[in-house]
């Protein structure tokens, strides 16, 4: 079945996207005998070397003069597997509104960069743009290879710094390839000039992403376009409610649930342009029909009882600012159109402007200009039924219109509910744009929380008095205020661990799953202490290695106590058994122990003083 | 509970036709709950066809909940005009006839010369027929593909009080939320299938097996070739002095005035052979049927800014 694409281009101004996109239409055979001829005529005229294909999509005169693309122009071209509608955007500074509307409805975003000149800060802010409106797929293509003699180094450069850049947003899904749009490597046809790339052309990349698990099919949500009654003599009884699915499957037969007025009823028929059918989907347009007579109207929501959307009159949003003739007024009264719904809305607080260059928050910030984005905490007078846009694109996205003039000023994605009025604070939620954690991000959390995170690794033979120590170590630091966790080997083979015994693939997987949790909870701002026998150094070296990479500290401890005294200790009786031969593999009597070569800490003192150490290696 | 007689697919996926359907009839729906007078442009070519169609998948089982209006030129292939008023007779539609002559015989045209090419007045009698509908909504068929300048256009397009277009401001358009709010006098175009190709509208109306004027197929006709268009010679275009005119099978691929509208050679007699036919076509319809839109390259452009749907 041929399905559709909606693809938003984007770069900078030279990088060659309208002579990529115009090579895209005219290799899939889309461009017309009569348009190639108007744009050779056009190429002639301006003395240029060759036709150039950037002509087919400059539409408007204005450009044509400037050589330069103004607006967001809509491109069509099809293959036997796909039909795909191209957003085509401006990359230039000025125009970071054309780009978010062109982001706005994009299965996939496609971003160009110059060979010769690598990721550049528009590169940058064009993946924020498209991570901001959580374009599901992203693909980068390294343009003018041509140029740079088709080098792989020159393009292996420019993809690891990217994908070192796209780790900080959330990109789900990220492409790239090699191309020269002007000569057509690697567009449709894959490129004898760049042997050494093993990847699909751009064509095949946009033929095969997978975006039908793009949608929400879990949370239903219907908003109510308009009623459908037709009056007649035929259809006397017919009450339908006219929308278009915007989340989860409807079924015949489903209890469902009307917003605001929680009534409740259940599916009798779905009627689509083409009949009725037992189940509905977005993007269908349906009317739905229920048993019983509520009273339901346009701007309505329905969705399950048992999966209802936010209802609330209070929230909070990143929005992009769209007017040159106004700037964001708090306190100023605007109309917000939400699915169906409009309603008065006024900003209570801009929280922060965002720097979509250095990812900076300006705290300070008093407005909002044309292409700002910021965190804005808004009100509206009735209640909005809604879900975070980045688990809904459409009921979490709204925009804002200015009552003075009609003018559609911005366009907002709802991060979640706003507290009660007077309790919003400049606090920084990282929920409104994604990144991996990151130092910014850690040292924002530890120092609002007035901690900092660690790990301690306490391995050692079974008796050693690791757990004993351990304990007191946790204790001494909770009882001053620092949030510590122990996490016990034997404990945790309970639970997390429950799946594994002691051959030595599993005590391997049992070491990285603490030092996983370890870490993490280091990351919350705690100290974790694990205990755990841990008896290779390789296994703990991989967890110290995980800390470094994320740059949380990491203090290895050696509870070094004899075997001989371990044995005479036995607090298990595991020695006793190993020694019978009821148990086999244990450390120290039937499988080895790798003493720690350079631990932070070796020692073999009596609790208290072991504490000690301890917390004075934490400074 | 009705007994449900056809089920889709298991898998929870729209075709790319389907997709377009849905889409179109979001915006319709849309429309209609927002303004007060609402009308959809119908001159009988395909895509006002596809267009009323979609609308009454919308509204079904109720009637197409507002008029239509015919944009009359006066050059008109008869064809054409019978169609329209039997597809106003069979769907009970109420139509307004926006009349170029009418507005030639008051004075309010001038016309240089009797069969000159009205595509142009007919921004005319546009914008006269929606002020004195007092419409506030004007659905019109035009596609994104057809033309650079409208590959730009909104899905809601914003006309001032004088129906003009301006293309540098236009409002911006996010996800589905399509923002037609206007004052007394001004008015909003509406472009529901802006995301149609050719070929789609094509391949779409034969899988509806939708009814259309008989011109779109192949037929035999008396034309004469002019500066490679195929003209019909008829009232409106008499057979130039000089030139011979042969009957040959031909079919239009747009419908306009018929003093300016080509046809084009083909053998293509039913949907199937047209959709082969648009398939492999290397000219866009415009290119090759519409005399007008060849003298430059910002023709249309320049016509839309004035109020040209």
């Amino acid at each position: 079945m041929s399905s559709l694409l909606r693809i938003a281009t984007a770069g900078s101004v030279d990088d060659g996207k309208s002579t990529l996109i115009g090579r895209l239409l005219h290799d899939t055979k889309s461009i017309f005998e009569d348009q190639m001829a108007s744009i050779e005529r056009t190429s002639e005229k301006r003395g240029d070397e060759q036709t150039d294909l950037a002509l087919l999509t400059d539409g408007l005169r204005a450009e044509r003069e400037q050589g330069i693309t103004i607006d967001v122009a809509h491109r069509y071209f099809a293959t036997p597997k796909r039909k795909f509608v191209i957003a085509d955007t401006p990359g230039h500074i000025q125009y970071t509104r054309n780009m978010v509307t062109g982001a706005s409805t994009a299965n996939l975003a496609l971003l160009l960069v110059d060979a010769r000149k690598g990721v550049l800060e528009q590169t940058r802010r064009h993946a924020l743009l498209s991570s901001l409106l959580r374009v599901p797929h992203l693909v980068l293509c390294v343009n003018k290879m041509d140029l740079v003699d088709y080098e792989e180094a020159i393009y292996d450069e420019i993809r690891e710094d990217f994908t070192a850049f796209a780790a900080k947003l959330e990109i789900t899904d990220l492409g790239f390839v090699p191309i020269s749009a002007l000569a057509g490597d690697n567009v449709v046809e894959r490129s004898l000039n760049m042997p050494w790339f093993e990847g699909q052309p751009l064509l095949g990349q946009l033929e095969e992403v997978h975006i039908a698990s793009d949608r929400n099919l879990l949370d239903n949500r219907f908003p109510v376009q308009t009623v459908i009654r037709p009056q007649s003599a035929e259809h006397r009884d017919y009450r339908g409610f006219a929308g278009s699915i915007v989340g989860g499957i409807f079924k015949q037969g489903d209890e469902v649930m009307v917003m605001p007025s929680r009534r409740t009823s259940t599916i009798s028929r779905i009627d689509t342009p083409n009949g009725p059918v037992a189940q509905a989907f977005p993007p269908m347009a349906v009317t739905m029909l229920l048993d019983d007579e509520l009273d339901i109207s346009r701007g309505d929501m329905i969705c399950r009882p048992t999966n209802q959307p936010n209802a609330n009159r209070r929230f909070e949003a990143m929005v992009c600012w769209f007017d040159e003739t106004s700037t964001l007024r708090t306190g100023a009264p605007y109309q917000l159109k939400h699915t169906t719904r409009w309603v008065a809305a006024e900003v209570e607080e801009l929280r922060y402007r965002l720097d979509v260059d250095t990812l900076h928050r300006d705290l300070d910030a008093e407005t909002l200009d044309v292409n700002d984005i910021g965190r804005i905490a808004i009100h509206t007078t009735s209640p909005l039924f809604f879900d975070e846009y980045r688990l809904n694109r459409t009921t979490g996205s709204f925009i804002l219109v200015d009552p003075a003039t009609d003018l559609t000023v911005a366009a907002g994605m709802i991060i979640g509910s706003g507290g009660e009025p007077g309790t919003g604070t400049h606090s920084i939620v990282a929920e409104d744009i994604t990144f991996h954690p990151s130092k910014l991000a850690r040292a924002e959390r530890w120092g609002a929380l007035d901690t900092a995170g660690a790990t301690i690794w306490m391995t050692g033979l079974s008796g050693s008095g690791k757990s004993t120590i351990a304990t007191a170590v946790e204790h001494s630091l909770v009882s001053s205020g620092q949030s510590a966790f122990m996490l016990d080997g034997d404990n945790l083979r309970h639970g997390l661990n429950a799946d594994l015994g002691f051959s030595e693939e599993d005590r391997a997987e049992n070491v990285r799953r603490v030092g996983e949790v370890a870490r993490i909870l280091a990351e919350a701002g705690t100290i974790a202490i694990a205990s755990l026998v841990s008896p290779y150094k390789a296994e703990r070296d991989k967890v110290r290695a995980a800390h470094e990479e994320a740059g949380i500290p990491f203090y290895e401890v050696h509870v070094d106590t004899s075997l001989a005294e371990c044995e005479r200790r036995d607090p298990k009786g595991l020695y006793a058994k190993a020694r019978a031969g009821e148990i086999t593999n244990l450390t120290g009597v039937g499988a080895p122990y790798e003493a720690p070569s350079e631990p932070e800490l070796r020692t073999d003192a009596e609790v208290e003083d072991a504490v000690r150490q301890i917390l004075a290696l934490l400074g | 509970m009705e007994e449900v007689t056809k089920v889709r697919p298991a898998a929870v996926e729209l075709s790319d036709l389907d997709t377009l359907e849905a889409e179109s009839i979001h915006i319709i729906r849309e429309v209609v709950a927002e303004f007060e007078h609402p009308v959809m442009l119908f001159s009988g070519g395909k895509d006002s066809v596809l267009m009323l169609h979609l609308a009454r998948k919308a509204f079904a089982p109720a009637p197409v909940p507002f008029p239509i209006m015919h944009v009359d030129t006066g050059h008109n292939f008869p064809e054409v005009i019978e169609f329209r008023d039997r597809t106003v007779a069979e769907l009970g539609l109420r139509i307004e006839v926006a009349s170029v002559q009418e507005l030639i015989d008051a004075g309010q045209i001038k016309v240089a010369h009797e069969l000159e090419s009205r595509n142009r007045h007919q921004t005319v009698a546009l914008l006269e027929g929606i002020q004195n509908g007092g419409f506030d909504a004007v659905f019109g068929g035009g596609r994104r593909d057809e033309d650079k300048a409208r590959a730009k256009e909104r899905v809601l397009s914003f006309r001032d009080k004088f129906g003009q277009w301006d293309p540098k401001n236009q409002r911006p358009e996010l996800w589905r939320l399509y923002n037609g709010r206007h004052r007394k006098g001004e008015h909003i175009r509406v472009f529901p299938i802006s995301d149609w190709t050719e070929l789609d509208v094509w391949r779409y109306l034969a899988r509806e097996q939708v009814d259309l004027p008989q011109i779109y197929f192949a037929h035999e006709r008396e034309v004469v070739e002019v500066e490679g268009l195929l003209m019909a010679v008829n009232e409106f275009f008499p057979l130039p002095e000089g030139s011979d005119s042969e009957r040959r099978m031909v079919r239009y691929r747009t419908v306009g005035d018929a003093t300016a509208t080509g046809a084009v050679a083909s053998e293509a007699s039913d949907y199937e052979d047209v959709i082969a036919e648009t398939a492999i076509s290397r000219i866009t319809e415009r290119g090759a049927t519409r005399g007008d839109d060849r003298f430059s390259e910002a023709a249309m452009e320049d016509r839309k800014k004035e109020g040209y749907f």
